[in-house]
């Protein structure tokens, strides 16, 4: 190998499995995501504003995934499916993925929720809105950055997760499964090395964008205080 | 201001398992009257306001808002707006979009919406930031704001948590008076809850003195201060001192330190020992007993604190274990003392106040 050359990244587009393996992460990753975030957020607000008996337990459960070794993971998730007749398959891999994306949504709209004031949504239960309309009209709103921030990452997260796809994914690979697969083949080397290049980019600026989303969630959702004087 | 019963509330309660907030309260607002509710914190001040906003049900009583029964009303349906202590500014709309909030809920044209917006802001001051965002208020901005986005709606009762409590001090005086005028310009009844005497004296019409979630009083603020009910009401609102005394049932009461004094017209006295509070700016001070003073005693000043328009006195005076404490305004250059100086501390028996 020598010289600069684009040759290969235009090559990429030409590998039909490759597209086929893109698909499949990108699907497995928009719905993780989303049913990951869906559930951490329900789960955030219940320990942000609540008070019930095991809560520090509730809490530390949720993390666990964040340290139990992914083998160990993948394993049980791979014969517990298997007991209950779910065979290897995209359907399996994005169960493990809302699974450990979980601990992430959670921790990141635990940030959301406990810096919201509880007085907005009385607010505007007071100002006429009905239980939904606090909910659509303020609470959502102001959470909303949040909420984009648990998307991106725990979309990053999937996107790039390889141990558990490898083992539940069967017949239709995620594209780290894909790539892993093409890794055996000399010939195909280049290609792979580009896609990597271009997947570490797209990762890169998806996280930026979470935490610019959190930052910006923290800022909207401080309780009010007299920072300006007048 | 009618003497009309607006918001009635019978024999209020509520519990939190064990412990009773807010125990048989028995209060009556009229219609367009400033009306404080005054207690230390925990006095379950907070929690009536929120019973009658409808954040909460009494565990027991009723409250009715304009002879309409409030039992099972949600705070949406509710002809009562309130100002959060946190002024609760929804931080991802701006100014007049907070402002219409309300507004929304209700059929409404988007005309009608803007030109009620555009005019409660001009009566709060803030007509040229409708389009500013809350982190872009101070505090006193966001106050306006939280008050324009109740009073838009134009409820029956605007409830007030603690609005001045986040304020530093300058401006909260200065949102104190704007409060009063405010609420004589759109002539609701505005019920504010506050720990700050000072606050609820110079607002209010009438205040009602809370602790252990009991009313211990409803009287106007001059009132309060002249004729407290009971001896925590004096203590809470503003300076006194107690004096031990005992009538001895011909007309006559013989106080600690002082001497005799024939029994203050007005003053409901069975005979046997009573307490008496006197407030220290009644007190004369001089070298020489005062010609105004109906009875003096000879004091010796331990200490004092110069607070600069008056000078409070701590005096050593037999038979009193703690210092009595009298003020003097700082205008006379005879009323200067040093610690040390022999004195003599005077009163008028119209001054006293017999506590029960």
């Amino acid at each position: 190998m020598s010289g600069f050359t684009t040759h290969w990244y235009g090559e990429l587009a030409k590998q039909e499995q490759l597209i086929d393996a893109l698909w499949n992460s990108l699907l497995v990753g928009l719905i993780s995501a989303f049913c990951a975030t869906l559930l951490g957020a329900l789960a955030a607000r219940a320990l942000a504003r609540y008070r019930f008996p095991m809560k520090r337990g509730v809490h530390g459960l949720l993390m666990t995934p964040l340290v139990m070794p992914e083998v160990i993971v993948a394993t049980s998730l791979l014969i517990m499916f298997l007991a209950i007749g779910l065979d290897p398959s995209l359907v399996a891999v994005t169960i493990g993925h809302i699974f450990i994306n979980i601990p992430f949504a959670t921790a990141i709209m635990l940030s959301s929720f406990e810096q919201f004031d509880d007085s907005l949504e009385e607010a505007a239960v007071d100002l006429g809105a009905t239980e939904w309309g606090a909910l659509r009209r303020v609470t959502l709103p102001v959470v909303a950055p949040g909420l984009l921030s648990s998307l991106l990452v725990s979309f990053t997260v999937s996107f790039d997760e390889f141990i558990l796809a490898f083992f539940l994914s069967g017949t239709k690979p995620t594209l780290p499964v894909y790539i892993w697969g093409q890794v055996r083949f000399p010939a195909k080397l280049p290609i792979v090395l580009a896609l990597g290049t271009l997947l570490l980019v797209a990762s890169f600026l998806l996280l930026i964008a979470a935490e610019y989303f959190r930052r910006r969630a923290a800022r909207l959702t401080a309780p009010a205080s007299g920072v300006y004087d007048d | 201001m009618t003497d009309d019963v607006l918001v009635h509330m019978a024999g209020v309660s509520k519990a939190f398992g064990s412990f009773t907030a807010v125990d048989t309260v028995e209060l009556d607002l009229k219609a367009g009257e400033f009306f404080s509710l005054l207690g230390p914190s925990g006095c379950g001040k907070s929690t009536l306001l929120r019973m009658i906003a409808g954040f909460e049900e009494p565990t027991a009583g009723s409250i009715s808002i304009d002879g309409k029964p409030m039992a099972g009303v949600p705070a949406n349906m509710r002809a009562t707006n309130m100002v959060f202590q946190s002024y609760a500014i929804f931080p991802h709309l701006n100014v007049a979009d907070n402002v219409a909030f309300g507004l929304r809920s209700q059929k409404m044209t988007r005309a009608e919406i803007d030109t009620r917006v555009a005019e409660i802001l001009s009566t709060v001051g803030l007509q040229e930031l409708g389009a500013r965002r809350a982190n872009e208020l101070s505090g006193g901005q966001r106050q306006r704001v939280a008050l324009a986005r109740a009073l838009v709606l134009k409820p029956k009762v605007l409830l007030l948590d603690e609005p001045l409590s986040a304020l530093d001090k300058k401006l909260r005086e200065q949102m104190q008076i704007e409060l009063r005028r405010l609420q004589r310009v759109v002539g609701i009844t505005f019920l504010m809850v506050t720990h700050d005497q000072y606050e609820a004296m110079t607002i209010s019409d009438r205040i009602g003195v809370m602790f252990d979630g009991k009313l211990a009083q409803v009287a106007s603020p001059r009132e309060l201060y002249q004729r407290p009910a009971t001896r925590r009401v004096a203590e809470f609102i503003g300076g006194i001192n107690f004096l031990p005394a005992r009538a001895n049932g011909a007309g006559q009461l013989e106080i600690r330190g002082f001497g005799t004094l024939p029994v203050p017209e007005g003053a409901r006295i069975n005979g046997g020992d009573v307490t008496l509070g006197l407030r220290p700016e009644r007190f004369y001070l001089g070298r020489e007993p005062a010609a105004e003073a109906d009875i003096s005693a000879r004091a010796r000043v331990e200490d004092f604190a110069f607070y600069g328009e008056t000078i409070h006195y701590y005096l050593r005076i037999e038979g009193y274990d703690d210092t009595i404490v009298a003020s003097v305004t700082n205008f006379q250059r005879a009323h200067h003392f040093e610690p040390g100086d022999e004195v003599f501390a005077g009163f008028r028996g119209r001054a006293l106040v017999v506590l029960p």
